[in-house]
């Protein structure tokens, strides 16, 4: 073997050291939730389910309010998605293709808004939303989350507009293409895994969310599952098979959409970064 | 020709407007306020009518009685003035910067090893590493905190029977939260943990846009490998490494998250990182105002922070277009 074999064998070996660390957690989390009680409980740890049992994701589905909490969550997170999309992208190609009086403050005001940790509005929002009657209404968060992600949405949609060459538009409308045609046809394409990728941003930033959504809905009928999460701890401790196949159940929507679309998902963020 | 001249001509009157098919439209001014009005309402409205309101609320007094009323009682600077002189908010402020400070740092350069690993293992173990990267990136933030609580849980934790199996000593039955520095060590466990498949994914995406031949170059003139990273690479990923450090340390600035689901909703004050301070000013104790207050100091340490990715992520895009 020469140097250089050996070099990438070592890498090689790291990275796979690595990625052990890095998936071990998520391992331990689908693995405890799907082994029986008595494994889970075990001073040694059992490293796999000797039987798979469903047991725990039974349990966690029947637990109360699983269901309300998913369809709470679904509809928040698909409003703050479709809602989001329409107004970032109309924005950004105002900011990517038009000269405009204010559209320095506005670019300022976009990026601006990201420095602020959302932490700190929580209490301004809440007091605002008490006195107006809407703490504890799915419309009031969503309003909230798409505050969130429109200025990271419009941020990354700009970048991919702003690339895509006037010059095609205005050949295609050479070649008899109307204005909106060009447009469709042309620049909707070239910007799509720009729309993918900030769509993804946002769903998972919806359905993530812990802070706003735990002061802000209070009745458990109108919670979302990362709040629903907390029911599998009681006084009398946690249900740690329960709560890790809630911690599944909770995460693979996520995950599943995610890996669907990965692709485009650290290009699309990156245009937006790199790229003036 | 006639109509193409005849805009060219309109363009050349209006400089500021940007050419192509968009300018029959853009002649009639509004439509770029039109396309951004819907967002704006959005922003100001929800984000930036609440950020004024949290400045006025920090210098009230906020309390109970003031929130059944609807209205605060003006005390002008007095929540800074406590501030000054309260002992725990000075241990607060403390143990947050040097929380950032030691997560940031770790969080970028695990990641920065990581991409830089990337790009010189083999081409199966790469996609292999993105992929897990991924897979990790895309567990919700929430249920990644519940899993970690059960891997460092005292009497079943996974974390315990490995570290005594290895000979770390003897922590069966050991409970990490009893010391706050055991404590915020497993945190940042937890957030490095969560921070680094982005960080690592988005140096990678970086990197690979560093021009080969310039790498090249530096080597053929006896550039040593840590001298090609350090001036050719860094410059160049100069733009993605000042979005990342802004990113990192606005996250990690203002964790909340994991102090409060992993200790249960209900964090001893050792575990006071600013804003769970100011969340349990607000919500535990109802001084709305005095919450506030510390929401203030810390987006005015952020804006501090911040300022020059700011700046210059302004400066870019103006000149862009």
């Amino acid at each position: 073997m020469n140097r250089r074999t050996i070099r990438r064998t070592f890498f090689d070996a790291v990275a796979l050291v690595i990625l052990a660390v890095m998936l071990f957690p998520i391992y331990w989390m689908v693995s405890t939730a799907l082994k029986p009680g008595k494994e889970i409980l075990s001073l040694t740890p059992v490293w796999f389910p000797s039987s798979v049992t469903f047991d725990n994701f039974r349990d966690a589905m029947n637990q109360p309010f699983f269901w309300n909490d998913v369809v709470n969550s679904l509809t928040v997170v698909l409003s703050v998605v479709a809602i989001s999309i329409a107004l970032a992208f109309l924005a950004a190609v105002a900011v990517a293709r038009f000269g405009f009086r204010g559209r320095t403050a506005f670019v300022v005001m976009v990026i601006a808004v990201q420095m602020v940790p959302l932490n700190a509005l929580v209490i301004p929002v809440y007091l605002f939303l008490d006195k107006v009657g809407q703490v504890d209404s799915l419309p009031g968060v969503i309003v909230y989350y798409l505050a969130i992600v429109l200025p990271f949405m419009i941020w990354t949609l700009r970048g991919f507009v702003a690339n895509v060459p006037v010059d095609l538009e205005e050949a295609a409308m050479v070649d008899g293409a109307s204005r909106v045609g060009a447009f469709m046809r042309i620049v909707f394409p070239l910007v799509a895994p720009g729309l993918v990728a900030t769509a993804i941003f946002g769903f998972i930033q919806a359905w993530n969310e812990y802070i706003i959504a735990y002061v802000l809905l209070s009745s458990n009928a109108k919670q979302t599952l990362t709040i629903w999460l907390a029911s599998f701890t009681t006084q009398h401790g946690t249900d740690w098979g329960g709560l890790m196949a809630g911690a599944t159940l909770t995460a693979l929507p996520v995950v599943i959409f995610f890996l669907v679309v990965q692709r485009h998902v650290v290009g699309g963020l990156t245009a937006g970064a790199v790229k003036g | 020709m006639g109509v193409a001249g005849d805009a060219r001509a309109r363009v050349a009157s209006r400089p500021q407007l940007e050419a192509g098919p968009w300018r029959h439209i853009a002649g009639r001014h509004l439509l770029p306020y039109a396309l951004i009005a819907p967002a704006l309402l959005v922003i100001a409205g929800v984000l930036a009518y609440p950020l004024g309101m949290l400045a006025w609320l920090s210098t009230q007094h906020y309390g109970l009685r003031e929130l059944i009323q609807g209205q605060g009682q003006f005390v002008g600077l007095q929540n800074f003035e406590f501030f000054r002189t309260d002992p725990q908010f000075r241990y607060v402020v403390t143990v947050s910067v040097i929380f950032t400070i030691v997560n940031v740092a770790l969080s970028m350069s695990i990641a920065t090893g990581i991409a830089l690993l990337l790009e010189r293992v083999s081409g199966p173990i790469r996609v292999a590493l993105s992929a897990g990267l991924v897979l990790v990136w895309a567990t919700p933030s929430i249920p990644a905190i519940n899993l970690w609580q059960w891997m460092f849980d005292y009497e079943f934790g996974v974390v315990n029977w490995l570290l005594t199996r290895f000979g770390a000593g003897n922590y069966i039955h050991h409970n990490w939260f009893e010391n706050p520095i055991q404590g915020f060590t497993v945190i940042t466990v937890i957030v490095v943990w969560g921070a680094i498949p982005f960080l690592a994914l988005m140096l990678y995406a970086g990197l690979t846009q560093v021009p080969r031949d310039l790498v090249e170059a530096a080597e053929i003139d006896g550039a040593r490998p840590w001298q090609v990273f350090t001036k050719v690479t860094v410059p160049i990923l100069r733009p993605v490494i000042l979005v990342l450090f802004s990113l990192s340390t606005i996250w990690d600035f203002g964790v909340f998250n994991q102090v409060w689901v992993l200790l249960s909703q209900r964090p001893n004050k050792d575990y006071f990182l600013i804003s769970v301070y100011s969340f349990q000013e607000s919500f535990r104790v109802s001084q709305y105002g005095l919450g506030s207050a510390a929401a203030v100091v810390m987006v005015l340490i952020l804006v501090v922070v911040t300022f020059a990715y700011v700046r210059q992520t302004v400066r870019l895009t103006t000149e862009a277009v």
